[in-house]
């Protein structure tokens, strides 16, 4: 079983934000939310970089560690999806996501957070299969169709990969020696390194 | 299949067509050339080029060849920047919480990487359920043993069938708005802290789910009428909650508590109760704020502002925080004060019922025996009845008809 994972290559994106715009149209994400979203890092300096990011689909989800109505599960294709149907709102995933993934609809008066929503690496949530529902609530389930997460699928540059993860670090490894010089596999693996990362 | 998916982006017959040629070419130059096939992707030694350049590269620029080096810095991107190489001092720096930038309106998505949420989901699985947890396991066993050891604290003088009024109904009601209000704040979040490990067995994650979704709401807008009930009880109270001489004979005498038929006097709080009105109104204060912090995501710099005034007194904290930081100490800091006040509130309600005969009807039915208050309150009981005398008296008269 494939081991799904997402990488960029900041060697390649060139910030188009074509990602989030395939992510928001193929989802039908909601308004004020961003399942994926591009960062640019000393923007308009030289050294200039800019990464894609959303859900990493960890191998060890911390919102699924904190999670106090335990929403979350992992397939066995190491992607992390959610239950918008027991969600709360708590805002607890998010606190605990390095990456700022999980987003959240503003329902109601004061900052009242809506159900969580977040990256599905385009695989759908719990509902059945293409069924109406799911797609409502969490988007396309591409994966279920033997196709990739699109925003990877359609990233000109070929910065943001998606798939196996045995595979992507082989067309990454390969970049890496083709270019002479490495670069961080940024956001790869565990959530949180640990000490020695 | 994900393997076929994407092979299938590179394997087009033209491009098939093109790694044979590079292939042939490669070959061709491995033969020529010791450097290897490794020179077939890399330009000349003396091109111009972002690529880290090998020492061999290097030294092939020098002067001595005789061959002018087209660039001055050596292959390195003007302006000593980072060109195309990796960094890792800039990898590191994205860990440790560098914000970049981001064309979507949400502003706090520029921050990257922001590790700090490894400490709290370290600190909200690990210590603050299990301390919690502790804290108020704790604070029962020591109420059994207090009521093993020191029994129901009885009116030693027996009840005189006299009252006297204790709370009027103003009082009661902002005393039971606040009770009240807490109670469903701690029940409700009692429930997010351990109804994963405590309910979601027994009830299965869908009804646990409609539980807590109401315990959000409740906690979230009931919250406010905590607020009122802190603002009337702090009104109503503070004047007979300051420190007084008589507190001192209370602490030295234990406030009674421990030995039978010791009354040290009191006005109308005694120092235990003193020390509740106080940690109530300081913990209910920070519950507050912290929680308006969490209730209104993103608005307040309450802790960088905390932070900054606690360095004026010598604590060297972090006063640059970023807005998801905030939420997590606003979080961590109302779990660790709300299960403090607990444990005291836990306290306050064992001696407001089983503990101390009497004392309950202060806040039911607002009338306290007479026998009661002297022996609990007596100074005050002297206050009362200079004021206007007959206090306690005509509770009795209205009390006769029943006798």
């Amino acid at each position: 079983m494939a081991r799904m994972k997402f990488l960029c290559d900041a060697e390649r994106c060139i910030e188009c934000n074509a990602c989030v715009t395939a992510c928001k149209n193929e989802n039908e994400v909601p308004w004020g939310i961003n399942r994926r979203r591009v960062v640019t890092i000393n923007d308009g300096e030289p050294g200039e970089r800019s990464l894609s990011v959303a859900c990493m689909h960890c191998s060890d989800p911390p919102c699924l560690a904190v999670c106090p109505v335990d929403v979350f599960y992992q397939t066995e294709e190491g992607v992390v999806l959610h239950s918008k149907d027991l969600c709360i709102g708590c805002g607890y995933c998010f606190y605990a996501c390095p990456f700022g993934a999980p987003q959240f609809p503003q329902v109601g008066n004061f900052g009242s957070r809506g159900k969580m929503d977040k990256c599905t690496f385009c695989a759908g949530g719990p509902e059945e299969n293409h069924s109406a529902a799911e797609f409502k609530k969490y988007g396309r389930n591409r994966l279920a169709e033997g196709k990739l997460p699109l925003c990877a699928e359609m990233c000109a540059t070929k910065a943001l990969l998606a798939g196996d993860g045995d595979v992507v670090s082989d067309i990454y490894r390969e970049r890496v020696v083709q270019r002479g010089f490495g670069s961080g596999a940024w956001g790869w693996g565990r959530a949180y390194p640990g000490p020695q990362g | 299949m994900a393997r076929a998916i994407l092979s299938a982006r590179w394997g087009s017959a033209f491009r098939a067509a093109l790694a044979c040629l590079a292939v042939l070419l490669s070959l061709a130059c491995a033969t020529a050339d010791p450097a290897g096939a490794q020179s077939s992707v890399r330009p000349p030694a003396n091109a111009v080029t972002s690529a880290t350049p090998r020492p061999d590269a290097l030294r092939s620029t020098a002067p001595s060849r005789g061959v002018q080096p087209t660039d001055v810095t050596g292959g390195r991107v003007p302006g000593n920047a980072l060109g195309s190489r990796s960094s890792a001092e800039m990898w590191q720096a994205l860990r440790r919480g560098v914000t970049g930038t981001v064309s979507i309106p949400d502003r706090n998505a520029a921050l990257l990487v922001q590790s700090q949420g490894e400490t709290w989901r370290a600190l909200r699985t690990g210590p603050i359920p299990l301390w919690s947890a502790i804290a108020l396991g704790a604070t029962f066993a020591l109420l059994v043993v207090f009521f093993l050891v020191r029994g129901r604290i009885r009116i030693d003088s027996g009840l005189s069938g006299r009252t006297i009024t204790r709370f009027n109904d103003l009082e009661r009601m902002a005393h039971w708005l606040l009770a009240v209000s807490f109670l469903v704040l701690a029940i409700t979040g009692l429930t997010i802290t351990f109804g994963k490990t405590v309910l979601i067995p027994i009830l299965g994650k869908e009804a646990f789910s409609i539980a807590a979704a109401w315990g959000k709401w409740l906690h979230n807008y009931v919250a406010f009428a905590f607020m009122a009930g802190l603002v009337l009880v702090f009104v109503i109270w503070v004047k007979d909650n300051l420190l007084s001489l008589y507190d001192f004979v209370w602490i030295a005498k234990g406030g009674g508590l421990l030995v039978k038929g010791v009354h040290p006097p009191a006005k109308k709080f005694n120092f235990g109760q003193k020390v509740i009105f106080w940690l109530v109104l300081l913990g209910g204060l920070s519950l507050s704020l912290s929680g308006l912090a969490l209730l209104f995501p993103f608005s307040f710099s309450l802790f960088a502002d905390t932070f900054a005034l606690l360095n004026r007194i010598g604590f060297d904290l972090p006063t640059e925080l970023a807005p998801v930081q905030e939420m997590q100490l606003a979080t961590l800091w109302h779990a660790i004060v709300a299960y403090g006040l607990l444990c005291v509130i836990i306290a306050h309600i064992y001696i407001g019922t089983i503990g101390m005969e009497g004392a309950f009807s202060a806040m039911g039915s607002g009338e306290v025996d007479l026998n009661w208050a002297k022996e609990h309150h007596s100074l005050w009981v002297e206050e009362v009845q200079k004021a206007e005398p007959g206090a306690g008296e005509s509770a009795s008269r209205q009390a006769a008809p029943a006798e």
